[in-house]
């Protein structure tokens, strides 16, 4: 058991229970912070796979921002009433029944696929991951028209939120 | 080293989580956390993909960044919509705001 | 290579020689001796933090004329411990009805994310915990955790006034937020580097003379993200009794209060690494290492001391209006700035002594725009305000 397997299986076990808990936490705010943590696991995930940008961004926008605002919302909505009594609905053995379903299809479908068991190879020592990312994003033969849709979605949805937050008097 | 089917398998069970949040849970926003859970689990293996493979090809990561404003959109425009809802209705439960319904 | 050289890789290797020798695999050895060195490191920073409590309350003393304390020890030295024995025998009280385990989890995540940030801080060439080449990103992160554990602070207390004060700090730091990050890509254009020590050693010409503006804007947006004056609407005492720190007494206030002192020390550190050339001093910097931590030490506390000095001179904003200065004003401003910078970077480049004087008139042409723009808008409000003023005088 190398130390980075031993790193994985800690994270990965923090991050199921974590979201185990979002789902079934009763206190909503609970379960905003549950979610934060498993935010935080699935940045850990991030940095062992050598996509270091990629987990200092998911704590700026999914820890930093979203997570936030789901503390806001779950704030803004409370009717005061204690919050008492599983928060599962009525058709919640069918829920979970597809998603055991689901996973167990999922796995199911992999299992035969060859490249299961691979193996990662290792990083060529000096290979900049953030540089070809910026390079990626930035040039016409790469990605940037992904990049700029992005830009326009974020500013629609921008609008759009404000839009329908606004409090008309 | 760690495979890559440990990297899958913590992707599949973290949507499975999710999904069964977004199934089975009663509170408009406590749907929205689980789509939050099955959206990272999209990434993880997006990510997973692209480290696995030609670690060259940088599209694996610009489709997990792509992913996250995607995210970042949707949990602003939804969360507004709940809080509209929740102005007019006086409630955040998803089954009492069945005005359409037949 | 010897101690005073390259003092932390001479210690790991003969601290994990040892533990080896004592038979530990050398992975598990490793670990040990990066534990020690991050314990040790946070011992200094909660050492300078007692420091930084005593140097906090003689400045404020002096901007208001009066002594500060001096009677416990010469010149007050004592005093900060007198604080600490006080809060740590202080009862530890938790509200009823409040959430247990958020409300004491909030001072640690406080503390935590101050903590976290120096982890990246190059004190010398050769010391610094890691050279993370995506540091920039990395303190935006932390701030993050700490608007989080604020929000936890204000909602866990059970308290109307916690959670108000609460709220509006959150929305403030997140506001500001934006200014800070695109000012944080001034000295990335500069440097093609988000890496800390890429910043400082491309630091030839200091970046507060490439980017004056850069400089002030970021230091607006740090002082509104600590939360202090003329920023701190949850402290207000006045306004909001205390805001989210209402119902912490004893120690766990004391994290908060430490942390927020600790956190404007960092920021000064971050400031002076940015934008003042990080521990370089004209090449004083290669005699030492040690001597390169005293010189970034020193302009940490430089960085510090402006921001005390903003703190004790300027009054608090109401809260519509540092929001409002922040969307209408300082986010525009600063994505100009961005594009100016970025604009002439490509324009000037190469181009000997004129790349940074034509940067430091670029910056001084937009700000003088900018205040122009300002003050264009203010009269034309003062104007509308005063003419049914004036109208009425006119009908007399």
């Amino acid at each position: 058991m190398t130390a980075q397997q031993i790193i994985f299986l800690i994270v990965a076990v923090v991050t199921l229970g974590s979201a185990l808990m979002v789902v079934i936490s009763r206190n909503l705010v609970h379960a905003a912070l549950w979610l934060i943590s498993t935010l935080f696991g699935v940045a850990i995930i991030y940095a062992l796979l050598n996509a270091g940008f990629l987990a200092v961004v998911q704590v700026v926008v999914y820890i930093g921002a979203i997570a936030i605002l789901f503390i806001f919302a779950v704030m803004l909505t409370r009717k005061d009433q204690l919050e008492g009594g599983l928060q599962l609905n009525n058709g919640w053995w069918l829920g979970a029944l597809i998603a055991l379903l689901t996973f167990g299809g999922l796995l199911g479908m992999l299992q035969s696929w060859s490249g299961f068991s691979k193996v990662s190879a290792d990083i060529p020592a000096g290979y900049d991951t953030v540089n070809q990312l910026g390079n990626a994003l930035t040039s016409p033969a790469g990605f940037v028209l992904p990049f700029e849709v992005a830009s326009v979605l974020l500013l629609a949805a921008l609008v759009g939120a404000v839009y329908l937050a606004f409090n008309r008097k | 080293m760690i495979p890559l089917s440990w990297y899958l398998i913590l992707s599949a069970g973290l949507f499975s989580v999710g999904l069964f949040g977004v199934l089975a849970r009663k509170n408009a926003i406590a749907i929205l956390l689980g789509v939050e859970l099955m959206l990272n689990a999209v990434n993880i293996n997006l990510v997973a993909f692209w480290r696995y493979g030609d670690v060259s090809l940088m599209a694996g990561q610009v489709f997990a960044i792509i992913v996250f404003a995607v995210a970042a959109a949707e949990v602003a425009v939804g969360l507004a919509l709940v809080i509209s809802v929740y102005r007019r209705r006086n409630t955040v439960i998803a089954d009492e705001i069945d005005l359409l319904k037949w | 290579m010897n101690f005073w050289n390259d003092p932390l890789k001479i210690a790991a290797d003969w601290l994990s020689g040892i533990l080896t020798g004592w038979g530990m695999p050398a992975l598990a050895a490793g670990v040990l001796v990066a534990f020690i060195g991050t314990l040790l490191l946070i011992t200094l920073l909660m050492v300078m933090d007692i420091f930084l409590v005593w140097l906090e309350r003689k400045v404020v003393a002096r901007f208001q004329d009066r002594l500060g304390p001096n009677r416990l020890g010469p010149w007050g030295l004592v005093q900060p411990f007198a604080d600490i024995v006080k809060l740590l025998i202080k009862e530890d009280t938790t509200p009823e009805g409040a959430d247990r385990v958020v409300f004491n989890l909030a001072p640690m995540l406080s503390m935590m994310s101050v903590l976290i940030l120096w982890a990246i801080v190059p004190l010398a060439p050769v010391i610094l915990g890691v050279d993370l080449n995506v540091g920039l990103l990395y303190i935006v992160a932390a701030g993050a955790i700490g608007t989080l554990s604020i929000i936890m602070a204000g909602w866990s207390s059970n308290n109307k006034f916690a959670t108000i004060g609460a709220f509006r700090q959150v929305a403030v730091m997140v506001s500001f937020e934006i200014p800070m990050v695109a000012m944080l890509l001034i000295p990335t254009i500069f440097s093609k580097t988000m890496g800390m020590n890429g910043i400082v050693q491309a630091q030839n010409t200091w970046f507060v003379i490439l980017s004056p503006l850069g400089a002030l804007i970021f230091l607006i947006a740090a002082i509104a993200e600590l939360g202090r004056a003329p920023f701190d609407m949850a402290e207000g005492e006045s306004e909001l009794v205390s805001g989210y720190n209402i119902e912490y007494s004893g120690m766990k206030f004391g994290m908060f209060y430490a942390g927020e002192l600790l956190h404007a020390l960092t920021f000064g550190g971050f400031w002076a690494i940015l934008f003042f050339g990080g521990y370089r001093f004209f090449g004083l910097e290669k005699v030492s290492p040690f001597l390169a931590v005293v010189i970034f030490l020193a302009k940490a506390l430089v960085g510090y001391w402006v921001i005390m000095w903003v703190k004790y001179t300027m009054m608090r904003i109401r809260i519509d209006h540092m929001l409002a200065f922040n969307w209408k004003f300082l986010t525009p401003l600063s994505f100009v700035l961005l594009m100016v910078t970025a604009l002439m970077n490509v324009l000037l480049a190469g181009t000997g002594w004129i790349y940074p004087v034509g940067m430091f008139l670029s910056n001084i042409l937009v700000a003088w725009i900018a205040l122009e723009i300002v003050r264009t808008a203010g009269r034309r409000q003062r104007e509308k305000l005063e003419a049914p003023k004036v109208a009425a005088e006119a009908h007399h």
